[in-house]
C-alpha cells in the first residue's frame, strides 16, 4: 500500500559550515494532506533544515525519502522536479515582471516557436481563478499587495511541484485578514493532499492552522508533537528550553535593594513606534540589568533599535538625568551615552576587514567626532589594553577581525563600546553563536560591568540567561510589553506563563 | 490605461514628436523621407549597438566594449579586404565569430568568475581596441566590387527619400530584437535576471547560460555594427567609435529602460537613437550651432531621464504603500 510511508521522511539530517554545526541528527517527516508547522528561535537551524530539503544545502549526513524512494535534490530545479515547491520570505517573485509571467516563467507556452501571450493569459486566469484570485494578470506583480503576491507564489509553486508546498515565514508581513485568506488557501491545499510545512513564530497562527509541529532548538531536534494535544504553555518551553526551573540567582538579591532605593536616571515614559512596539515605560538605574524576554518577533529587537536611536520614536519621551533628551539617531544615543551591541554580529556590529584595534576605536572615534581623530598609537594602546582585561584570542591589534571566532568578535564589540564608557550597554543576543567559554565569561562580564555602575539591557532568547544576569526581566509578546517580572517572581517559568497568557488573550 | 512600465516609454516617443514638430515649425524642410532617410543611415552602426546594449541593460548589467569591438572589426574587415583580397562575405562571417566568441568570453567571466560587467567589459574595450592597433593604426580604406553594390543599394520612397541598405538593416535588427525580448524565452529570462538575479535563479531561470547569451548577443551586434561602420565610410580605422558605447547606453536609457535593469523596451532604444539623429539633423540645418550642442542636449536629456525614473518608482511605491493602507 503506498500510504505506508510518509510523503517526505527526512533522518538524521547532519550540516555544519566551516565547522560549526548548524544541525544535529535531525529527523523530520511529513504526511500527505497534513500542515507541519517549524518552530524554533533564530539560529534554531529551521531555515537550514528547510534549505536541505529544497535543494539549496546538500546535507553532510542522513537520509531524505520522497514517496518512499531515496532522493538527493542538488538545486532549487531539481526538488522543484522532484516535486518540493518553495515559498521563500523575501527572496521570491520578480516584482519587474506582470503576474502571468511570473507564474509561467522558464515554461511559457509556445506557438511558432514564440511566446504565446494569449494563452499565457488564458492560463493565469484558470490557476489562479482556483485559489480565488480574479486579478489582471497581465499587471505587474508590484501593483498587487504582499498577499496577493504571497498567493501568486504559491500558485507557481504549487503548479510547478505539487507534492510538498514549503512556506518561510509567510504571514510576517501580512495583516489578519489576509493571513485569513491565506489560510483559506492552505486547508484547501491540504484537503487536495498536498504536504505543507510552514515556517513561522506567530504561536495563535501554529494552532490555528498547523496539525503537528516540529520544534528544532540549537540545531538539535526537541520533538513532533500533535498540535491538538500540545498545551501552549508546554510548546513554548519546548522552544525556550525546559531544563531552566533549577536556577542560581546568588547576586542578586543584595544589589536588587540597591538598585530598587536608587533614583532612576534614565527614563523612557509611553515610548513607542506604530508598527514596532507599542508604547512603554521604563526606567533604568544605574548598576542594573534589564533583561528582555520574548519570542522571536514579539519585538525585541525593535525595542533595542528605539533605544539606540536606530527607529525614530513617534511617541512619548526619553530623560536623562530629568533632562529631556532626542535619540533621533545611534550617534545622538552615543553622545548620551548609549551602547549597543546588535544581534546580527556580522552584518551590523563589526567591519570585517578592519583590524580589531580599529574596531574597538570606532566607536570612540564617533564619540570624539571625526575632526579629532585618535592617533595610531593611542588606538594601539586602547585596543591592547582591552586584549589583555577581555582576554581576546588571539592578542593581536592588528588582525583582521573576521578571522576570530565569534566569541572573540562579540568581545571587540564590547570592548568597542566600553571604551567610551557608556552609562547604559544595550546588547541583543549576546552570546548567539559563540562557543560555551566565551559565554560564561561574557555573562561574567556582564556582572562586573553592572557592579561598576553601568546600566545594560540584556535582550536574549535564552531564559536560563536572562534570569541569572537580569535584575528585572520585561516580557514582550505580540510587540507590547506585557509583563514586569522580578525578585522572586523572576523564573524562567513565570516568562513563559506570561507570554502564553497574551497569546492565548489574543487569540481569544 | 498605460501601465507605469511603459511610461518612460510613452515619455521619451511624446519628447520625440514635439522635439521633431518644433524643428519643423523652425526649418519646414525638416519634414521630408530624404531627412528622416539620412538620419537612418547616418545612425544605423549606432542603433544595431544599441539594441545589443539593451539586452545589456535590461539583464543589469553595461557593456564598455562596443566602441572598442566596432573599430576592431572595422579595421579587421577593410585589412581583411583591402589589403589581403579576402571576399567581403568571408571577412564578415569570420569577424562575426569573432566578436560573438569574445562577447560570450565576458559573459562568462561576468558569470563564472563574479566580476561585475563594468570590469570586465573595460578590460575587454582595452583589449579589443589594442587588437585593432595592432592589426593597423593607418586608415585603411576599403573598395570592393560587392561593398560598393551594397553601398549604392537602395529604395526610393514617397518624397525623395532613400532607405538604404544599411538602414534596413538597422530596422531588421531592431524588429528582431524586439520580438527576441519581447516574445521569446531568452528575452523573459533576461527580464528576469535584471529584476533580481537571485529570484530568477530560485524560479529555475538558466542565470549562467542567459548571461553568456546577452553578452555574446552584444558582441554579435557589435561586430554587425562594425560591418555596417565600415559599410558607412569605406574604411577601417583603429581609431574611429570612441565612446560610441555611450552613446548607445545614452539611447537606452533615454530610450526609457532603467539603468538598473529588468525594465526597458527594444522600441524604447529606437526612439532614443531617432531623438540623438533629431539633435544631430537640427544643427546641420541651424548651421551656425557646434556640433558639440549635440552631447549638450544629451547630458541635458539623461539627467531628465533619470530624474523621470526615480519619480516613476518613487510614485509607484507610494501607491503601492497607500493601496496596503486602504485595505487594512
Amino acid at each position: 500500500m503506498s500510504d505506508s510511508y510518509s510523503l517526505l521522511e527526512a533522518r538524521g539530517i547532519g550540516k555544519a559550515f566551516l565547522g560549526i554545526t548548524a544541525l544535529d541528527g535531525v529527523d523530520f517527516s511529513l504526511e500527505r494532506g497534513e500542515i507541519h508547522a517549524l518552530l524554533g528561535e533564530n539560529g534554531a537551524g529551521k531555515s537550514t533544515l528547510i534549505k536541505i530539503l529544497t535543494g539549496v544545502y546538500s546535507r553532510d549526513r542522513g537520509t531524505m525519502h520522497l514517496d518512499g524512494s531515496d532522493v538527493t535534490p542538488a538545486s532549487v530545479a531539481e526538488a522543484q522536479a522532484l516535486g518540493i515547491g518553495t515559498v521563500y520570505q523575501e527572496v521570491n517573485l520578480l516584482e519587474n515582471l506582470t503576474v502571468a509571467e511570473n507564474l509561467f516563467l522558464g515554461r511559457q507556452p509556445h506557438r511558432f516557436g514564440l511566446i504565446d501571450r494569449r494563452e499565457m493569459r488564458q492560463r493565469s486566469k484558470t490557476l489562479l481563478a482556483r485559489y480565488g484570485l480574479d486579478i489582471d494578470v497581465d499587471a505587474l506583480l508590484s501593483s498587487y499587495s504582499v498577499a496577493v503576491r504571497q498567493i501568486v507564489a504559491i500558485a507557481r509553486a504549487v503548479d510547478l511541484s505539487g507534492k510538498v508546498l514549503v512556506l518561510d515565514e509567510p504571514t510576517a508581513s501580512l495583516d489578519s485578514h489576509e493571513v485569513e485568506m491565506l489560510f483559506s488557501v492552505l486547508r484547501r491545499l491540504r484537503e487536495e493532499g498536498l504536504g505543507i510545512i510552514i515556517i513561522t513564530h506567530f504561536l495563535n497562527q501554529v494552532y490555528a492552522i498547523a496539525d503537528r509541529v516540529t520544534v528544532l532548538r540549537n540545531g538539535r531536534l526537541v520533538g513532533t508533537r500533535k498540535l491538538s494535544e500540545l498545551p501552549q504553555l508546554e510548546l513554548i518551553s519546548m522552544m525556550l528550553g525546559r531544563e531552566l526551573q533549577h536556577i542560581t540567582r546568588e547576586h542578586q538579591a543584595q544589589e536588587e535593594t540597591v538598585a530598587a532605593t536608587a533614583e532612576a536616571p534614565i527614563r523612557f515614559a509611553g515610548y513607542g513606534k506604530r508598527g514596532s512596539v507599542a508604547p512603554f515605560d521604563l526606567d533604568i538605574r544605574p548598576g542594573e540589568v534589564v533583561g528582555i524576554a520574548g519570542l522571536l518577533g514579539s519585538g525585541r529587537t525593535e525595542t533595542a533599535f528605539l533605544l539606540f536611536g536606530i527607529d525614530r520614536a513617534d511617541s512619548g519621551t526619553a530623560t536623562i538625568d530629568n533632562q529631556p533628551v532626542s535619540l533621533s539617531s545611534p550617534e545622538a544615543a552615543i553622545v548620551n551615552g548609549f551602547g549597543f551591541c546588535p544581534e546580527e554580529r556580522k552584518t551590523d556590529g563589526i567591519i570585517g576587514d578592519f583590524s580589531v584595534a580599529d574596531n574597538i576605536a570606532l566607536a570612540l572615534q564617533a564619540r570624539q567626532g571625526w575632526a579629532k581623530p585618535i592617533s595610531s598609537r593611542e588606538k594601539q594602546a586602547l585596543a591592547e589594553s582591552f586584549i589583555k582585561s577581555l582576554d581576546i584570542r588571539p592578542p593581536d591589534p592588528e588582525r583582521p577581525i573576521k578571522f576570530l571566532s565569534g566569541g572573540n568578535q562579540q568581545k571587540a564589540i564590547l570592548a568597542r563600546w566600553l571604551a567610551t564608557e557608556p552609562r547604559l550597554l544595550i546588547l541583543d543576543e549576546p552570546t548567539r553563536g559563540i562557543d560555551i567559554g566565551a559565554h560564561a565569561e561574557i555573562l561574567k562580564m556582564i556582572e562586573r560591568l553592572c557592579s561598576e555602575g553601568m546600566s545594560l539591557v540584556v535582550i536574549s532568547s535564552e531564559l536560563e540567561e536572562l534570569t541569572a544576569v537580569a535584575h528585572r526581566v520585561i516580557v514582550l509578546s505580540d510587540r507590547r510589553h506585557v509583563a514586569e517580572l522580578s525578585g522572586d517572581a523572576l523564573t524562567a517559568d513565570n516568562i513563559m506563563q506570561a507570554i502564553a497568557t497574551s497569546a492565548r488573550t489574543e487569540a481569544a | 490605461m498605460i501601465h507605469s512600465r511603459n511610461l518612460p516609454f510613452v515619455t521619451t516617443l511624446g519628447i520625440f514628436v514635439i522635439a521633431y514638430a518644433l524643428c519643423i515649425l523652425q526649418f519646414p524642410n525638416m519634414l521630408s523621407t530624404r531627412v528622416i532617410g539620412n538620419l537612418l543611415t547616418d545612425n544605423a552602426f549606432l542603433g544595431i549597438a544599441a539594441v545589443g546594449m539593451t539586452f545589456v541593460i535590461l539583464s543589469g548589467g553595461i557593456d564598455l566594449s562596443i566602441g572598442s569591438v566596432i573599430a576592431f572589426t572595422s579595421v579587421f574587415v577593410a585589412v581583411m579586404v583591402g589589403s589581403l583580397g579576402v571576399h567581403p562575405l568571408a571577412a564578415f562571417a569570420a569577424v562575426l565569430v569573432i566578436s560573438t566568441l569574445f562577447g560570450s568570453l565576458m559573459g562568462a567571466m561576468i558569470r563564472y568568475l563574479g566580476i561585475p560587467p563594468f570590469v570586465v567589459t573595460l578590460a575587454g574595450m582595452f583589449l579589443a581596441r589594442g587588437a585593432a592597433y595592432l592589426i593597423s593604426t593607418q586608415s585603411v580604406p576599403i573598395s570592393h566590387e560587392m561593398i560598393d553594390t551594397i553601398q549604392s543599394f537602395y529604395f526610393r520612397i514617397p518624397g525623395g527619400g532613400r532607405l538604404t541598405a544599411l538602414a534596413m538593416l538597422m530596422l531588421l535588427v531592431f524588429i528582431i530584437g524586439a520580438f527576441v525580448a519581447g516574445r521569446t524565452r531568452f528575452g523573459a529570462n533576461v527580464y528576469a535576471i535584471g529584476g533580481s538575479e537571485q529570484s530568477a535563479e530560485l524560479m529555475g531561470v538558466p542565470v549562467g547560460p542567459t548571461t553568456i547569451g546577452i553578452y555574446a548577443l552584444s558582441g554579435f551586434l557589435s561586430g554587425l555594427s562594425g560591418i555596417a561602420y565600415t559599410l558607412y565610410t569605406s574604411s577601417g580605422y583603429s581609431l574611429a567609435t570612441v565612446g560610441v558605447e555611450l552613446d548607445a547606453i545614452a539611447a537606452v536609457v533615454i530610450g526609457g529602460t532603467l539603468l538598473t535593469g529588468g525594465v526597458g523596451l527594444v522600441a524604447g532604444t529606437f526612439v532614443g537613437i531617432l531623438i540623438q539623429g533629431l539633435i544631430q539633423t537640427y544643427i546641420v540645418f541651424d548651421g551656425t550651432l557646434s556640433s558639440w550642442w549635440t552631447k549638450i542636449v544629451i547630458g541635458i536629456l539623461l539627467f531628465i531621464f533619470i530624474v523621470l525614473q526615480r519619480g516613476i518608482i518613487w510614485y509607484s511605491n507610494r501607491r503601492l504603500a497607500e493601496g496596503r493602507l486602504r485595505e487594512v
